[in-house]
């Protein structure tokens, strides 16, 4: 079980390094989502009991990171019809080699720390910092903000199975309210990404940094 | 008197089949474009020819653009030999021959390099600079692949480091070394082996004022080096060692077919990558490669 485990945290740092390398932005949607849904089946492995709840979250989290989140990314795209290609400030390779590095020093980062036995041996901690440190990286080194909202899901993401950790004392409330604050908060960004796109006709956040009458 | 043997065995087993792999691949793209395609045997008609024809050589060139393609010739056989074939071993081996392997590899780039430089045409020097270039990633990734195998077996001998298999990160480093080979024999993604544009290819474009015999021997040399990254692929990540003679040849000559056939896909399939792009998929093949070490380094440990 918690080689399968393993298999999937990996799989899921391996989708945050191919968002970091894609030039493309449904590549980094897909990337995402595709993260998203891997880690919402984590809880099911993570639970030695089947309980109705925990596959309620693991539905619940895959329907809204997996379907919902990337359908409304797509859709801004298409509405704000803007280019698809990303725009890089630190180039690919070094943020590809950056996120590398990011999941090296999490690996032994994750062997440093005190953990309880049954989390030593998981990928869990390692997994949660390498996905945090490359949403990070993804949110700063570019500038359209679709990629940016995506390295936001990453980050989440990582936060995510951070949280898998505690998931025994985790009540289901709080799971679903993270959920609809992730929801709400792209769906804001749609919005805004809209207005961006129809004021500036472009998607390029460095423009916001410039006052003008 | 057996050993001597034995090493004469093996050489003229490289010698001769390594000319069948690039017949493949060209077999491969041509029934996935639907065309019949060259002969399987084509290399060995094209070489048997160039071994006939004169060498033209221009007036600007040194012994060197002849002694070149020669020296790297032997250089590949001499690394061809390091590599052991399943329980049998190799015909040649001592600790830290993993080191010569990558050496040998890379000293015969260096002369290939040399003697296109050689010519003092500036076209060539391109083509040079961009191989070159490429190396530096590829050869990373490489040494560490060998060094995920060293971690692996505790060992710097290629003989005790093939025999078992690459373990967990097996996946990761079979990926890793299938980008090295594509990189390394300049195959599609990297580079395309069939145009004769001048800035389109890397590998072509070195060994454009090679004529006859010395041509025949870079050519040669190139279908060795691919037959040699897909053996070495190949026992990475299979337990040859584990299994009997006739078992591990069986399955090393079923691996480096379904090795050839891939490449022949991704060449039929793919596009040339932009050249730009290019060192983004070697530090891929390269990262592939390090996670393999890190998962080696991981498991190993007593946890």
């Amino acid at each position: 079980m918690s080689g399968t485990m393993n298999l999937l945290i990996g799989l899921a740092m391996g989708l945050s390094l191919l968002a970091l390398a894609s030039s493309r932005l449904p590549s980094v949607i897909r990337a995402a989502a595709f993260q998203g849904m891997i880690l919402g089946t984590l809880p099911l492995l993570l639970e030695e009991k089947f309980h109705w709840l925990v596959v309620a979250v693991a539905i619940g989290t895959i329907t809204v990171k997996g379907f919902i989140i990337p359908n409304l990314l797509r859709r801004a795209l298409r509405a704000a019809n803007i280019d698809r290609e990303v725009e890089p400030l630190i180039g690919f390779v070094p943020s590809l080699l950056l996120g590398a590095a990011a999941i090296i020093a999490a690996a032994a980062l994750g062997s440093a720390l005190p953990l309880l036995p049954e989390h030593a041996k998981t990928l869990l901690v390692p997994g949660s910092f390498a996905t945090v440190v490359c949403g990070f990286i993804l949110l700063m080194a570019r500038t359209k903000a679709i990629s940016q909202v995506c390295g936001y899901l990453i980050l989440e993401n990582g936060i995510y199975l951070f949280g898998l950790l505690l998931i025994n004392s985790t009540p289901l409330l709080v799971e679903a309210g993270i959920l609809l604050d992730l929801t709400v908060a792209v769906f804001v960004i749609g919005i805004i990404v809209d207005r961006i796109q129809r004021e500036f006709d472009t998607l390029d956040t460095r423009k916001l940094t410039s006052l003008r009458e | 008197m057996t050993a001597v043997f034995d090493i004469f065995l093996r050489l003229a087993v490289w010698l001769l089949l390594a000319p069948l792999l690039p017949g493949i691949i060209n077999k491969v793209k041509a029934w996935v474009a639907g065309r019949r395609g060259p002969p399987v045997l084509q290399l060995y008609y094209d070489l048997a020819r160039l071994w006939r024809k004169g060498v033209v050589l221009s007036t600007a060139v040194s012994p060197m653009h002849v002694l070149g393609p020669a020296i790297a010739w032997v250089a590949i056989i001499a690394a061809a030999l390091l590599l052991p074939v399943g329980p049998a071993g190799a015909s040649l081996s001592f600790r830290g021959d993993a080191l010569l392997f990558v050496y040998l590899l890379a000293f015969a780039r260096f002369c290939i390099a040399l003697a296109a430089l050689d010519t003092g045409s500036a076209f060539e020097g391109m083509g040079v600079s961009r191989e070159v270039s490429y190396a530096v990633l590829s050869e990373a990734a490489i040494i560490t692949a060998l060094l995920t195998l060293c971690v692996q077996s505790g060992s710097v001998s290629l003989v005790t480091m093939l025999a078992p298999s690459a373990g967990a990160g097996a996946a990761l480093l079979a990926a890793g070394l299938f980008g090295v080979l594509l990189a390394e024999n300049c195959r599609v993604p990297f580079d395309d082996p069939n145009t004769h544009l001048e800035l389109t290819m890397i590998h072509e474009v070195m060994v454009l004022d090679h004529s006859g015999p010395p041509l025949a021997a870079i050519l040669h040399g190139a279908s060795l080096k691919l037959l040699l990254f897909a053996v070495l692929l190949t026992e990475a990540v299979l337990p040859l060692g584990k299994l009997t003679l006739p078992q591990a040849v069986g399955a090393l000559i079923a691996s480096v077919f379904v090795v050839t056939v891939l490449v022949g896909l991704v060449e039929s399939l793919l596009a040339r990558l932009a050249f730009r792009r290019v060192p983004l998929l070697l530090t891929t093949a390269f990262l592939l490669c390090l996670f393999a070490l890190l998962v080696a380094w991981k498991g190993g440990m007593p946890s």
